[in-house]
């Protein structure tokens, strides 16, 4: 269990290293993307500029999931993001190379692009958290403190399993892999606002199918001390590290069956 | 013209080999579509207009832009500096034919590609769903007109960007900003009418409008008569402010090629 | 080492845009073949003919559609993982070093995917370090290598964990003939001092003839041929050539059994089978001869020759 992840950090180091040495060129592409990710929150601002409350939430509420969803998000864009290239690592057969190693597929997958400019928006994200987390009023105690520190982690295997399960469907289509940007990006983009101004059905989908109401939301509902408007019992919110772990358990399963279709179907 | 014309036609032919990735766009196109028109909704039950937009014109709107993201191609369009960067553009330079009218005309055969499989259905499904406001006809001529020109305007600066590559070795920096600030002030991720009144005032001096906001606004009727006039001459005006500067750089660029050697 | 039984595969595919008429190509036909420990054999067909996808089944990448396969005692589609711990392959288009990172730092980490033991890693390391010239390189990333550099890192990569069956997959395109020449004697080294099997699908020619001395040849998915070298050019290559230097340019000489090819000045090609002394001794007694040459048939006509005749 621990040498994985020994050989993980390995991994990860390495690719830390090398980018490093190109310091000027790092530097200019982390304040890109923290721009750009920035204008996400200035989306945010615009929408406040008009009115105080979205659904029950004030603008410090709203930054609050915006920040953590934004650190979530950007955390599993290094470790998975790549995985949006897939589709054409399949189609020039590099994945091959990944089988004949005496390792699971999806392990060597996950965090072989360690893009480090993707934390640009997770400083982005975490400067809006400092600047708005004194003006929330959190009534800190253990409960809350430890769901603000399982939060990001639950977030990233959640976000991650949603990555991996619509990454998945290179295997099958030659060209669908922009389909997952409506889940993956798509998913960012839901994360940073509360659920309860969308749709009902949408509601429901989103906790029970595609899980990403409990990314930020849910957490986010207990930490606030904030009721649900869709009248779900209170200890919904403290389901995210379980959602995490079922979450984590679908994307293992159908990365599995997707790989068992293509060594079948031929590479 | 007939050079052009058969330019163009490779443009549409690039996108339209891949139906796959099409029907994967139209369906992104359509789910971010209705996440943001019920984020934008929720600010309209506090209150009926925002900026002169009401709730239907917002809704419109979200799923025009929708319709019109790809159309205009925004995003990540590196075609240009990539030629620069691995030096096929000195192969480019060297032929009769112009970079700058060969992107225009592949532009204007790839964006009605964009618009009619990609940019309609998402729209249709969202009609399905949400109310929306339908132009009258002469606004419907004037909106077709307009989103010619917003996609000059928009390949016009893409080429400007893009050719920072003759003197930037990483363009990623000026990508970014350029994409930043176009992408914002377009309207893209949110409709101008939003926007603070002074950032509103700003982003209307700026060409970047004129990609976005400018056909939507035709649409939904906004503009009448003269305005209507000067709005579209607007759109031209940038697009041939953008072009001509990229006639300039083009030109620095080429030199540079000359004095380096290639 | 391997043994190979009534192995197929077929393909389903779909052609068309809108209609998607389904189709299906058998990629690989009942081929049947056996490997012992410690070969060096050549696998050689035309583009398609289901060579990749031979290689394919033998390294777990692919499920066969029917047949029997094993590869160290293992089946390959069931037990990828721990037939992978055994086996090294090098497929010379496709780089599975980290472009980004230093040559090293690719060994180091390939070194913990495999467990390697840190001392046997060094000594194994700096074999390849002496024998295939790593050490000028040996920081440079990747992306930065020259091609050759490139296969030799490729190579290593390939061997470090010390696998007992080398699958390799056009390991000498694209080098010049110094480092081809280093390649293939390297091979030859480690499959004669440490009993390395060794499957080499190539379309060079030049390999099979320094490296191989048993071939099999794949065409249209069957297995056309499939034994000693040798043999082959007996069965196939029964003609040679003699190349005489007359003493002046001369009409073509007309010889029982002698078949002239091509006329160059004084100098005559002449295609026979049978002794070549018999048939010189002929040619001194009808002209006058300065000089001779004997050329042994080359595989690359003798493989052209297999795959025209089809079997």
């Amino acid at each position: 269990m621990v040498e994985p992840v020994l050989l993980w950090r390995r991994l990860v180091g390495a690719q830390i290293r090398s980018q490093f040495q190109y310091r000027v060129s790092f530097v200019l592409d982390l304040a890109g993307n923290f721009l750009i990710s920035f204008v996400d929150f200035l989306a945010v601002l615009v929408i406040f500029h008009n009115v105080h409350r979205l659904g029950t939430w004030n603008v410090r509420e709203v930054a609050f999931l915006y920040a953590f969803s934004s650190i979530s998000f950007a955390l599993t864009d290094l470790v998975i993001g790549h995985l949006d290239q897939f589709p054409q690592k399949i189609r020039d057969g590099t994945f091959d190379i990944l089988l004949v190693r005496p390792r699971s597929t999806l392990f060597q997958v996950i965090g072989s692009d360690f893009q480090m400019r993707r934390l640009g928006k997770a400083i982005q994200g975490a400067i809006v958290l400092a600047y708005v987390i004194g003006s929330l009023h959190v009534q800190w105690d253990a409960g809350r403190i430890a769901m603000f520190v399982v939060m990001v982690p639950a977030a990233i295997v959640i976000f991650s399993s949603v990555w991996v399960v619509a990454g998945c469907l290179a295997f099958w289509t030659t060209d669908g892999g922009e389909f997952a940007n409506a889940f993956t990006y798509g998913g960012n983009f839901l994360a940073q606002y509360p659920i309860d101004i969308l749709s009902v059905w949408l509601r429901r989908f989103l906790a029970y199918i595609v899980p990403l109401a409990f990314v930020c939301y849910f957490p986010a509902l207990y930490i606030l001390d904030k009721r649900d408007t869709l009248g779900l019992p209170r200890f919904v919110d403290f389901l995210s590290p379980v959602v995490a772990l079922v979450a984590a358990g679908v994307a293992g399963v159908t990365w599995q069956f997707a790989v068992r279709h293509y060594r079948s179907a031929g590479g | 013209m007939r050079l052009d014309w058969e330019i163009a036609k490779v443009g549409w032919r690039r996108y339209a080999a891949y139906p796959w990735a099409t029907a994967a766009g139209i369906f992104t196109n359509t789910v971010f579509g209705f996440i943001q028109a019920y984020i934008l909704l929720a600010v309209y039950e506090h209150r009926s207009d925002v900026g002169g937009y009401d709730a239907t014109d917002t809704l419109t709107y979200v799923f025009l832009a929708q319709a019109l993201i790809m159309t205009v191609y925004m995003f990540g369009w590196q075609e240009l500096a990539l030629r620069i960067r691995d030096g096929s553009i000195a192969t480019d330079l060297s032929r009769p034919l112009d970079p700058q009218r060969y992107w225009l005309a592949y532009d204007l055969g790839r964006a009605p590609y964009h618009f009619v499989f990609r940019g309609v259905l998402p729209f249709v499904f969202g009609a399905l769903v949400f109310a929306f406001h339908y132009p009258t006809v002469p606004d419907a001529f004037a909106f077709v007109l307009s989103v010619v020109l917003a996609v000059i305007v928009s390949l016009g600066f893409r080429f400007l960007y893009n050719s920072s590559a003759f003197w930037f070795v990483d363009v990623r920096g000026v990508m970014m900003v350029s994409l930043t600030v176009s992408l914002f002030f377009s309207g893209m991720v949110m409709p101008l009418s939003f926007f603070p009144s002074w950032l509103r005032t700003l982003a209307h001096a700026l060409p970047f409008a004129s990609i976005m906001q400018t056909p939507i606004d035709i649409w939904l009727g906004k503009h009448h008569g003269a305005a209507l006039v000067g709005v579209i001459a607007l759109q031209a005006f940038w697009g041939l402010v953008f072009l001509g500067l990229g006639r300039l750089t083009l030109r620095a660029g080429r030199q540079k090629l000359v004095i380096q050697g290639g | 080492m391997i043994e190979v039984e009534q192995l197929s595969k077929r393909f389903v595919v779909r052609r068309g845009r809108v209609r998607r008429d389904r189709q299906v190509i058998e990629a690989v036909k009942e081929i049947s073949f056996r490997v012992e420990r410690g070969e060096l054999l050549g696998y050689l067909g035309p583009n398609g003919a289901g060579k990749s996808t031979t290689i394919k089944m033998l390294t777990g990448i692919l499920v066969p559609s029917s047949g029997r396969v094993s590869v160290a005692g293992l089946d390959p589609s069931r037990r990828r993982i721990e037939l992978a711990r055994k086996i090294g392959a090098m497929f010379g288009q496709r780089v599975q070093l980290w472009w980004d990172l230093p040559l090293e730092d690719s060994f180091d980490l390939l070194r913990h995917i495999y467990k390697v033991p840190p001392d046997r890693y060094r000594t194994s390391l700096a074999r390849f370090r002496e024998v295939l010239d790593l050490d000028p390189f040996l920081q440079t990333p990747v992306r930065q290598l020259s091609l050759g550099q490139r296969i030799r890192g490729e190579l290593t990569a390939a061997m470090l964990h010390g696998p007992e069956l080398l699958f390799l997959d056009e390991p000498t395109i694209g080098l010049d003939v110094v480092a081809k020449q280093r390649v293939r004697d390297f091979l030859i080294e480690i499959n004669r001092d440490e009993g390395v099997t060794v499957l080499l699908t190539t379309h060079d020619l030049g390999d099979i003839e320094r490296l191989c001395n048993r071939l099999l040849v794949i065409d249209h998915g069957s297995l056309i041929w499939d034994g000693q070298i040798s043999d082959l050019k007996e069965r196939y290559g029964a003609e040679r050539t003699l190349i005489v230097d007359l003493e002046e340019p001369a009409p073509p000489l007309e010889l029982d059994g002698a078949r002239v090819e091509r006329v160059d000045g004084p100098r005559q090609w002449l295609r026979f089978r049978g002794s070549a002394a018999e048939l010189t001794a002929r040619v001194a007694a009808a002209t006058r001869l300065v000089d001779l040459q004997i050329a042994e048939p080359d595989i690359e006509e003798i493989v052209r020759r297999i795959y025209s005749q089809g079997s």
